[in-house]
């Protein structure tokens, strides 16, 4: 038997296989999410947090990990409303608090089944400021220094957004957004600020957020935004 | 080591080196093109851990700049490569690639074996060698256009951003394994290793592990 090129059949191989997963690595993905995230959200050693299924990317867009501590942490609230508020995580747990479980779901793909969140109602919060009458939208602020985003006062109002200071069962850690952040359930994980720090009724249209800026839709719907069809769940 | 080859082919002690004795494996060319892939790949593997390991990623922060060291220094991988190959200086990494890409019996023995099989004769390369080069070829190509297609992901369908992340995601892994496998074999074979630096290895090494290739005419020239 003489030489075969299996060298470069191997390698071409590979860059089939690989252009065949861009194609349809989506719908592998989230077969694999399906199957393999109930077990790797089970598994007490964190290892298999190292493998690309069903697990949080921690992204921040500023050059550490924001930290604040539970004593130290305000939320303030203000803009066009009746009465500022300034609120400590103590107050913000003497609300009522609201339980939601849902898929966390990233624009760029990728998707954390059944996350359970704690919080208290935006529009518990915004009702105790008291919004003035005509105001045009809701501004959150992180106090990471960078990061903006934006919500219509509807949307702010929805029984699904919340201020979450709970994720998991466990006090919501700084690499998730602690010691508070806002979570907006039917939307694209970039609406939901983390590491809060202020919330602004604003009195006009409110300022696009940090990544709308950059070109992601303003109103981001899982689903039926960013030209993407993810199952809303 | 001024003998024949025939007569040194029943002696392969260490001793060897020490009047001389001395077989060319890389050249320059070979040797500077190894190195710099290998500092970029560090660059990038380390990248990437902090921006996909969680706590790496707490730790060091600086998405934005971290991204962009990731991103470019992907994309530049394929110059070094180019410039290597592009030149009149190209005939030591064109040859070798030629002895990687060619598999014959020997190979499947050593393949099947996974090196244990004492019959097996190595040339130049042996089969995880091949298997690895190979391996490591494609899975660049694929990682620079899964890279490209997460970058510019606008001029793309959206699925494909998903896929492409998936495909990039698991080929790291995968990629990870076999560097880091390539790596443990350099680190447990130091001859070797110094092969690839100084572009000789001594001939009782070639003889004990590449037999087939210093048997080969014109190998081994340095040794007369």
């Amino acid at each position: 038997m003489g030489e075969k090129p299996i060298g470069r059949r191997v390698a071409l191989g590979v860059i089939g296989a690989g252009l065949t997963g861009i194609v349809f690595g989506a719908k592998v993905q989230d077969a694999m999410e399906r199957v393999l995230g109930p077990i790797t959200a089970r598994d007490g050693t964190g290892l298999s947090s190292l493998f690309p299924v069903g697990r949080f990317r921690i992204y921040s867009v500023v050059g550490r990990l924001p930290q604040r501590s539970d004593a130290d942490y305000r939320l303030h609230v203000g803009g066009a409303v009746r009465t500022p508020l300034r609120l400590t995580l103590a107050d913000l747990r003497a609300f009522p608090p609201l339980r939601l479980t849902k898929d966390f779901q990233c624009v760029t793909g990728w998707r954390v089944h059944d996350v359970k969140w704690t919080g208290v109602r935006l529009a518990d919060v915004l009702d105790r400021a008291g919004v003035d009458e005509g105001a045009g939208g809701v501004v959150f602020r992180s106090f990471d220094g960078a990061y903006t985003e934006s919500l219509t006062l509807a949307q702010a109002r929805r029984d699904d957004v919340m201020v979450a200071y709970e994720f998991e069962g466990a006090p919501l850690s700084s690499a998730h957004g602690g010691p508070a952040r806002l979570y907006v359930g039917p939307m694209y994980g970039y609406k939901s600020c983390k590491w809060l720090e202020a919330i602004e009724v604003a009195r006009g249209a409110p300022a696009p957020g940090y990544w709308e800026v950059r070109g992601y839709d303003v109103d981001a719907w899982v689903g039926r935004s960013n030209g993407r069809d993810d199952k809303a769940v | 080591m001024r003998g024949s080859g025939a007569r040194m082919a029943v002696t392969t002690k260490p001793s060897d080196t020490l009047d001389g004795g001395r077989v060319a494996r890389f050249d320059p060319v070979e040797r500077l093109l190894h190195w710099t892939i290998a500092a970029m790949f560090a660059v990038l593997v380390s990248t990437a851990a902090v921006l996909y390991v969680g706590s790496l990623s707490a730790l060091v922060g600086r998405r934005e700049l971290v991204r962009v060291i990731h991103v470019w220094t992907g994309l530049l991988l394929p110059v070094p490569v180019i410039l290597a190959a592009a030149g009149p200086w190209r005939r030591g990494l064109r040859a070798d690639v030629r002895l990687l890409n060619r598999w014959d019996d020997d190979d499947r023995r050593w393949m099947r074996s996974l090196g244990r099989d004492p019959f097996s004769r190595p040339a130049k390369f042996n089969a995880g060698q091949k298997l690895n080069a190979a391996f490591v070829a494609g899975a660049a190509v694929v990682m620079l256009l899964t890279g490209s297609v997460m970058h510019w992901f606008a001029l793309f369908p959206v699925d494909w951003r998903t896929g492409a992340t998936f495909v990039h995601d698991w080929l790291a892994i995968g990629l990870f394994v076999a560097i880091t496998g390539h790596v443990l074999k350099a680190l447990g074979d130091p001859v070797a290793l110094r092969g690839m630096m100084r572009g000789w290895v001594p001939a009782w090494w070639a003889r004990a592990n590449r037999p087939r290739w210093v048997e080969e005419p014109g190998v081994g020239a340095e040794e007369r």
